[in-house]
């Protein structure tokens, strides 16, 4: 058993501790935000938040989970930055937007005014296929001018 | 009432404007997919409580077809967005409406519900008059309900109870005045966001059965390759391993958990030998190559005219390598075998051919299976979408009453998927004195760019079978629409021309639709010849493509695109390039301005500013049509600057992001502004595929003018363009 807190919540989970957070999420508690992209860090599709920093969840044992607070989508609760995503109707396919909100999200606790190159940087190691950049920038940008909070 | 809507009685209807489509009085074609499906019902229900449903053949791919068709429906039937379920493909429910590709959806599906909604509406207005006993021209229709005059209503619910809608279309309907249009043309956010951004369940992937069962493919390495004897008990004992699936050179594994189905197939993939021979060619030259396969030579035009006598000759030649759909999600499907039959949850691009191909391949009858889409990643075409429904299925079938969730590895999408054809395009064009294009020569070369599971032969899983099907041979796509000669049809108005599209039948590398076909070559390699063109002539871009043109659409998306970006104005240091395309010559119209700058010190490209303006016909979505066209741009501009599948004589060497590298955050442009010219009442003329031959095109020629350098090999790679500048 490897106990988790996710989202705020303490779970108890009966998996192998080299089984990578992204499956303990989707198939130990249910959570779809985090996706499969590639399993290498290399597109961050299943971004999510470890004790305020995001991190690839594809990549991240569960061995090492006990005692962080791991924050997903699901967790976030319609927040500034998902409302802001909306309103710029920040997706094309999706599959790619929970890592970007995430990774958006972790971007804004540290710095809530970043430069667009900051931005642009900070958002490097997620892709997009669709072509949604530029509305995903915007997303940011305008999530930077409400408060974010964390 | 009889089967056929009687045509006077819809004429009758006031204050709407009759759209006919045909003027043929013995059999009228019906609008779009209605000429297929012609009866109402497969369209529309309305339900005795007013509940309506809405059934599409097409499918949401992240295009935003849903939200567009949704809107279309909810303008003519005169019922808020809100209270309308749409059910898209399901080979139980919908409409069978083949592929969703080929920027379509708004023409075959759009139009069919346009007409569709409009004679239910009809219908439910005529119904509304005999009961209340007044002219029909006296009622109004709003919220789901018919209005009288007098004060009295009456709902679609209770007035559709005595109306039967099973009954064929006619091929005119009364649609409303698009001037009085409050849903269609006004920007309205995607139904299917929310879910996306909340983490809800919204893909396939996100697909949990009760107990579902985990699997994966053990791919074959390299095409042709053999699966030797080796020994998978080891396998077998690893903890959740339930099955291991082996039918002549494919392999499966099949466990409890998913990341124990990974370890298993980690575990079998090192254990398996295989025997693989040289099957791929040397890519190097493999542009050399294709240009010498054996071809079968289609002509695509040949204009004779009089004209001015040339004065000059250009020739070009242009070329692109196989290019990867590159899906952020793999493929995923799930199915399950109950009582014989087989329910498959698929993001294919086509349920129904997808199980004919399923059935086939299975050796079971097509009824005995149902496919349901069910959202994915992007596809972008035809990528692993339908073979993974193979792995479920094939896997399902030896788990009778378990349902199988399967999804492909990143090396399993990169190197499964069937990929855009290398392709080359070969041009040569005459000025006369004025400096006006007299005579025109093109040739294109490139296998198909179609090999969907059509057949169960085109299944990835066939060749690995013991007792494989046969495959049929590929064919090229006719024209208008055309595959590799799609778009090779100028739209300039040239005197003289001859178009011939040589088709390739040997498919060194396996080839399927990639979203835009030959489009993207083609007209790069057009708007890219006439920018050399118009240097030759020493004149100005636009204003050349101006002259050559007849269409007044054409130059209304020119003269938007051209007036929006401040032609020819640009930052000091930044090149300018211009392109412009009819998306088939018979789709949307779109002009894309740009300006980039390249770091002379890295060969890197930076986009700056972007301007793009497009005419689809009738907006529905306009924020869908913008948001379409800026992931046309990006996604080309990623295609023309980063991407070519790379590859050995046995296995393709493009494993994942870091060996078939796309365009990453920090290099996408400073800005991109879409600008929509209206078009109230035109037919839908699709948005999907507008963009992506002249972005291109805009980029090549604002290379030209930034650096002096003519590149018409893509991609412009960093290291291509600072070896080609020189410095």
């Amino acid at each position: 058993m490897i106990r988790l807190n996710v989202n705020g919540q303490d779970h108890d989970v009966d998996t192998d501790p080299d089984t990578p957070l992204l499956y303990v999420l989707r198939d130990e508690l249910g959570l779809n935000g985090a996706k499969f992209g590639c399993g290498l860090g290399q597109c961050g599709a299943c971004t999510v938040m470890l004790d305020g920093q995001a991190v690839f969840s594809c990549l991240v044992p569960a061995a090492v989970l006990p005692g962080r607070a791991i924050r997903t989508i699901e967790g976030l609760g319609n927040n500034a930055v998902q409302r802001a995503f909306l309103e710029e109707q920040a997706a094309q396919c999706g599959y790619c937007i929970a890592g970007m909100v995430m990774r958006a999200q972790a971007l804004l606790e540290h710095n809530p005014h970043p430069s667009e190159q900051q931005i642009r940087q900070s958002m490097a190691v997620n892709l997009c296929r669709c072509g949604t950049h530029m509305r995903i920038l915007a997303a940011v940008r305008r999530a930077a001018a409400q408060t974010v909070k964390s | 009432m009889s089967a056929e809507l009687s045509r006077r009685g819809l004429l009758a209807l006031g204050g709407g404007l009759v759209v006919a489509f045909s003027l043929h009085a013995e059999e009228p074609a019906r609008p779009g997919s209605l000429k297929e499906i012609p009866r109402l019902d497969s369209w529309i229900k309305v339900g005795p409580n007013g509940s309506v449903t809405v059934f599409t053949g097409k499918v949401e791919l992240g295009q935003g077809i849903k939200t567009a068709l949704l809107q279309v429906a909810a303008e003519q039937l005169d019922v808020p967005p809100e209270r309308i379920e749409m059910v898209t493909a399901d080979t139980m429910r919908s409409p069978n409406e083949g592929f969703t590709a080929g920027s379509h959806s708004m023409q075959d599906s759009g139009t069919a519900i346009l007409h569709a909604a409009a004679q239910v509406r009809g219908l439910l207005l005529a119904a509304a008059a005999g009961e209340l006993g007044v002219a029909i021209e006296t009622l109004a229709t709003a919220d789901g309900m018919v209005k009288a005059a007098d004060g009295r209503s009456l709902g679609y619910g209770q007035l559709a109870a005595k109306l039967d809608l099973h009954v064929d279309a006619a091929p005119n309907s009364v649609v409303k005045d698009p001037g009085t249009y409050r849903v269609m043309g006004r920007p309205m956010p995607r139904i299917d966001i929310p879910a996306k951004l909340t983490g809800s369940a919204a893909y396939v992937q996100d697909l949990r059965l009760p107990g579902m069962l985990h699997a994966r493919a053990i791919r074959q390495p390299s095409v042709g390759a053999k699966l030797l004897e080796f020994d998978t008990a080891p396998v077998e004992r690893l903890p959740g391993v339930v099955k291991i699936v082996r039918e002549g050179n494919y392999l499966a594994v099949v466990a409890a958990k998913e990341w124990q189905a990974i370890k298993a197939m980690r575990a079998l993939a090192a254990a398996a030998k295989w025997q693989e021979t040289a099957s791929l060619p040397e890519e190097s030259t493999i542009l050399q190559t294709i240009r010498s396969l054996p071809t079968r030579d289609i002509p695509v035009l040949t204009w004779k005219a009089d004209a001015g006598a040339p004065e000059r000759r250009l020739q070009a030649r242009y070329t692109r390598p196989y290019v990867m759909h590159g899906a952020i999600g793999p493929s995923c499907a799930v199915a399950q075998l109950i009582d014989g039959t087989m329910t498959v949850w698929t993001h294919s691009q086509g349920v129904y051919p997808l199980r004919a191909a399923l059935a086939a391949l299975l050796r079971m009858p097509p009824e005995k299976l149902r496919c349901i889409h069910v959202e994915g990643s992007g596809c972008y075409g035809h990528n692993g979408a339908d073979d993974v429904a193979g792995d479920a299925a094939l896997i399902a079938r030896a788990m009778p009453g378990r349902p199988v969730r399967v999804q492909w590895m990143r090396e399993q999408e990169h190197t499964g998927e069937p990929y855009g054809a290398a392709m080359i395009a070969e041009v040569e064009a005459a000025l006369d004195a004025d400096g006006t294009i007299v005579d025109w020569d093109y040739g294109v070369w490139s296998n198909t760019h179609n090999r969907r599971p059509t057949a169960g032969g085109l299944l990835l899983q066939n060749a690995a079978l013991p007792d494989p099907l046969p495959v049929p041979p590929p064919a090229p796509i006719p024209m208008p629409e055309g595959g590799g000669e799609r778009n090779s049809n100028p739209i300039y108005a040239f005197p003289n021309a001859r178009v011939v599209s040589h088709f390739i039948p040997e498919m060194p590398v396996r080839v399927s639709a990639l979203r835009s076909l030959g489009a993207y070559l083609n007209v790069f390699a057009i708007e890219s010849f006439m920018d050399e063109l118009a240097q030759a002539a020493e004149a100005d871009p636009v204003r050349f493509r101006l002259r050559h043109l007849r269409d007044d659409r054409a130059k209304a998306v020119v003269l938007l695109a051209a007036e929006k970006f401040g032609w020819p104005r640009v930052a000091k240091g930044q090149g300018r390039g211009f392109a412009f395309a009819r998306y088939k010559n018979l789709g949307a119209y779109c002009a894309v301005a740009l300006a980039l700058q390249v770091e002379h010190e890295t060969g890197q490209i930076r986009l700056g500013r972007i301007v793009a303006a497009v005419d689809s016909g009738q907006e529905v979505n306009p924020d869908g049509i913008r948001n379409q066209i800026e992931g046309a741009i990006i996604q080309a501009a990623s295609w023309t600057l980063y991407e070519a599948v790379h590859f050995d004589r046995q296995r393709i060497l493009s494993r994942d992001w870091s060996g078939y590298p796309i365009m990453p955050f920090p290099a996408v442009p400073e800005s991109i502004a879409v600008h929509i010219v209206p078009r109230p009442g035109q037919p839908f003329l699709g948005t999907g595929e507008a963009g992506q031959g002249p972005t291109a095109a805009a980029i090549a020629n604002a290379l030209r003018d930034a650096t002096g350098v003519r590149l018409r090999d893509v991609p412009f790679t960093a290291p291509k363009v600072k070896a080609a500048i020189g410095v």
